[in-house]
């Protein structure tokens, strides 16, 4: 299954990928050392959770290989609206979230695979 | 961290876990699509599995792939890594005061542990940091909890992918899946104003600096979000956030 242009050094590689997932994630709380955040970072990074999750969803939706998408013959859109709106009629109540996912793949699934958007 | 007793018998354990099931069939999709993408692009199955098992980064395994293809030097992988997992950075300065009460080994398990649903769940379930013994064991449980369904469902997904790659097609599109766990959540966050200017500008922020290298439209979105968001909070007519 390998390919022969595979280095010996991939275990090692993948190792040291680890080691750089606990340094990222860790990377402000590695030192013991005492420091507090300014004021203005701290309510800033209030808006940092949702920032980072619509940074990451937005172009998974309108994007496809780098390129803006220009059609609105996509699935994705239409997923992902049912999605949202399915877990704004919930109000977000209960399991919302599975409902979204459940919701959005009812749509999205007969699309792609039915119609190829 | 869920090896710890004292965090799997707490109440708070259960809320972390209860908060992510919803999301679990998402993550998990995206682990068996991620698994499935490994071994398509030619990786050993060792190599794969541990992968899946050990880096733990859905974003940075996707990034290393082809530069395995390419035999990229070891260097430069894992300087892309750790580029796209800048964000993961903002994050810590975001978590560290909710973690430092507790020794470093500890510190860095949690930290290994907490991707971004986990950290994201978190801070809107505990939005300050406690500053008392009890606070602390029920945050540090409901963080257990919840990185306990992440780790799992991703995991266990990936190897499922790994193992299963030939039978599963990636033209259905499964991985979506994901795409929407992140979009509930994403809905769940909005709940002022200024935060739905948060993730608006974000959102067109990361379309436009797409061409970026490593990902890094996803930094230079939440730094601009993040700005313009702190800037609108001193005008009158916008109400700081009360409850952050």
């Amino acid at each position: 299954m390998s390919l022969p242009l595979w280095s010996d050094d991939t275990l090692l590689t993948i190792v040291l990928m680890a080691v750089i997932t606990v340094v990222s994630r860790s990377f402000f709380f590695i030192s013991d050392a005492h420091w507090t955040l300014p004021r203005w970072a701290q309510r800033g990074l209030q808006y940092a959770p949702i920032a980072a999750l619509s940074a990451v969803v937005i172009p998974e939706l309108v994007m496809t290989q780098g390129v803006f998408i220009h059609t609105v013959l996509d699935a994705r859109l239409y997923g992902a609206v049912a999605g949202a709106a399915f877990f704004f009629w919930r109000k977000g109540v209960g399991n919302a979230v599975l409902g979204t996912i459940v919701c959005g793949m009812a749509v999205y699934l007969p699309l792609h695979i039915g119609l190829g958007w | 961290m869920f090896f710890l007793k004292a965090h799997r018998r707490h109440p708070a354990f259960r809320d972390g876990f209860m908060d992510m099931l919803g999301a679990a069939p998402g993550i998990a999709a995206w682990g068996l699509m991620t698994g499935v993408a490994m071994v398509k692009s030619g990786m050993g199955t060792v190599d794969a599995l541990a992968m899946a098992l050990l880096v733990f980064a859905g974003s940075s395994q996707l990034a290393a792939i082809p530069l395995f293809i390419a035999a990229a030097p070891m260097w430069v992988i894992l300087a892309t890594a750790f580029c796209v997992n800048l964000r993961f950075v903002v994050f810590s300065a975001h978590l560290r005061n909710y973690l430092m009460h507790l020794p470093r080994w500890q510190r860095l398990i949690t930290g290994y542990f907490t991707a971004d649903l986990t950290y994201v769940l978190f801070v809107r379930a505990h939005p300050v940091p406690a500053d008392d013994a009890a606070g602390r064991a029920t945050q540090m449980a409901y963080l257990a909890g919840n990185a306990c369904i992440n780790w799992f469902s991703w995991v266990s997904a990936s190897l499922l992918g790994v193992a299963l790659a030939n039978f599963i097609p990636t033209a259905w599109g499964l991985g979506f899946a994901g795409v929407l766990a992140l979009t509930g959540i994403l809905c769940s966050l909005a709940s002022s104003r200024l935060r739905w200017v948060a993730g608006a500008v974000a959102g067109a922020v990361a379309v436009a600096a797409y061409a970026l290298p490593f990902k890094l439209n996803i930094l230079v979105a939440i730094a601009a979000a993040v700005m313009l968001c702190l800037s609108l909070e001193s005008r009158p007519a916008l109400a700081p956030e009360s409850q952050p």
